[in-house]
């Protein structure tokens, strides 16, 4: 079966910084790719790249099949992006913006008619059709630019990253969208920084770091790899940050600003209990402690180098 | 050549559906022609001819310029807000969204330069020549205008955002001011004749006037219309033959 990104050894070179260095990416037909990565890792160079958008200084990429330098066009013909903006006319009304598109894309009048009426529908954004898009909200103007990318019925639709900025509510709404699609069969390149946001929409998560990829496998295997929960810690006294890491001993993370000191464990709950127990004996007040998933900084943490991911990030 | 037409249309609705950006360009054309025509008109001579008759062809003219820093901005905001990166992911041919550009903004151009010459003719501004000359005056300024928005539309392409378009545009205050269009070369230092004589919009301000100014014009200019429209003519064909390539491969780099 053709793979629908095959991506061997891009570099990408912007003055002295390598925004993309040495990034093997692998892509399978009929499946949600998230890229995840904190910002600068070279997520939207990764996604411009596919999208024909910039020339690579190195490497091999292939879409569906068709490689990126030689055969642009043929690439055109079955992308569609999303950018990180929400690249439509604030002139033009919903529908006129997505039948522009279409048109574009090579679409008959009748058939670019046919296919935003159904965009405009699948997105929940008939209502709103016949105004002007510069009366939307921040939320619609992102649907209508996804639904933008997908109105000349590409096989393969580039996001990137799609619901950056947006208020949660509306977050969801682009979510249960990006979901129906790929129930319908589209495949979905997507960016991202927010690890809840990777495991919701993709069957295969490419986490990069630095123009690499650092770590790739479905969202189980990643967690299985990054392990464990994490115990956070929020003393009433400065003084006794450092008191609390020592108890704690190893890989302690300290924050000295807010006051936090988070720690890694595998068995959350048991070890929880402990961590009370010790605290309670040293005589040290706590504000609060709870137990939670890894964040993306975590994340780094265990899947790249030390120094590499203390440079790293995430928002 | 589809692709340019639709992507001229949205161009065009932009301007059409923001009327606050017409109304806004009418107004403040409207007033610097009367501040021209009725204050700094008073104090300049102008032999032979009122000189009402003098200022409108390059008022016209110098439209180009100031209408194409409209044309830059325009172009980079489509920059900035990720529109271009849209359409050159779209399978359409490279040029034909700044090809679409130049048409839009040319398109406005005419319109805007149509309404100076209402305004113009309400004033006291009469042809000298045919009606016909009239008619080739304004086909000319209209030619030189889409000659013009692709020097335009590349510097929007290099700019990469609105302020810095807007700000790269000054460069159209010294080629506008320093040239024929509002008073006569004349009167400027030596030094300053060199530049005024032979930079572009001279020659185009001077190939208008030539066919709006009739028996007049030979008297004033010193050579016949001809002369101006040649000239003018391969400095737009030298503009458009650089400009043109440069953005095309600037716009493919993305």
């Amino acid at each position: 079966m053709t793979m629908a990104i095959e991506a061997q050894g891009l570099v990408k070179r912007y003055g002295k910084t390598r925004a993309l260095d040495g990034l093997d990416v692998a892509a399978e037909r009929g499946q949600v790719v998230a890229v995840l990565g904190p910002n600068g890792a070279g997520k939207t160079t990764f996604v411009r790249a596919v999208a024909t958008l910039l020339r690579l200084d190195a490497g091999m990429l292939r879409v569906v099949g068709h490689d990126v330098a030689a055969d642009p066009g043929a690439v055109r013909r079955l992308i569609g992006l999303a950018g990180q903006f929400a690249a439509v006319e604030p002139a033009m009304t919903g529908r006129e913006n997505l039948e522009m598109v279409a048109r574009l894309f090579g679409l008959n009048r009748a058939a670019a008619r046919r296919n935003a009426q159904a965009v405009l529908e699948q997105l929940g954004l008939l209502e709103d059709a016949d105004r002007l898009a510069r009366t939307y909200s921040g939320g619609m103007r992102r649907r209508l630019d996804l639904g933008a990318s997908l109105v000349g019925a590409p096989r393969l639709l580039l996001l990137d990253e799609p619901t950056t900025g947006l208020d949660p509510r509306s977050r969801i709404e682009l979510w249960r969208a990006i979901h129906n699609l790929v129930e319908a069969g589209t495949d979905v390149l997507l960016t991202t920084q927010y690890l809840d946001e990777a495991d919701h929409l993709a069957n295969q998560i490419v986490i990069i770091d630095h123009g690499r990829a650092v770590a790739t496998g479905t969202p189980a295997q990643l967690k299985e790899r990054i392990g464990g929960s994490v115990i956070e810690l929020h003393v009433r006294e400065e003084r006794d940050l450092d008191r609390v890491a020592a108890l704690l001993g190893r890989s302690v993370q300290i924050d000295e600003s807010s006051r936090r000191v988070s720690v890694r464990v595998d068995s959350g709950r048991e070890q929880l209990t402990s961590v009370l127990r010790f605290l309670d004996a040293a005589g040290i007040e706590l504000e609060d402690i709870s137990l939670r998933q890894p964040n993306l900084d975590e994340v780094f943490l265990a899947l790249t180098s030390v120094d590499a991911a203390v440079g790293a990030t995430a928002a | 050549m589809s692709a340019t037409l639709i992507v001229t249309r949205r161009s065009l609705l932009r301007y059409v559906r923001t009327p606050q950006l017409i109304v806004m360009a009418t107004l403040q054309m409207t007033m610097f022609f009367l501040i021209y025509r009725y204050l700094f008109g008073g104090a300049i001579r102008t032999v032979g001819m009122p000189y009402v008759d003098y200022l409108v062809p390059g008022f016209i003219a110098t439209g180009v310029l100031f209408s194409g820093i409209g044309a830059a901005v325009a172009t980079a905001e489509d920059l900035q807000q990720g529109f271009i990166d849209r359409l050159r992911s779209l399978p359409i041919a490279r040029s034909s969204v700044l090809t679409a550009r130049a048409i839009a903004d040319t398109l406005i151009l005419a319109l805007a330069a149509a309404v100076t010459i209402g305004i113009a003719f309400a004033v006291g501004f009469r042809l000298h020549g045919s009606a016909l000359d009239g008619l080739a005056a304004f086909g000319l300024v209209i030619a030189f205008g889409f000659a013009f928005e692709w020097l335009f539309v590349t510097m929007g392409l290099f700019a990469g955002n609105a302020q810095a378009a807007q700000a790269m545009g000054m460069i159209v205050f010294p080629f506008a001011f320093i040239s024929s269009a509002y008073i006569p070369v004349a009167t400027m230092p030596g030094w300053l004749q060199v530049f005024a004589k032979n930079q572009p919009l001279t020659y185009m301000v001077d190939a208008v006037r030539a066919l709006t100014l009739g028996s007049h014009s030979q008297a004033l200019l010193g050579h016949p219309a001809g002369y101006f429209i040649t000239r003018a003519a391969i400095w737009a064909v030298a503009i458009i033959a650089v400009s043109l390539p440069v953005a095309v491969a600037k716009y493919r780099r993305g």
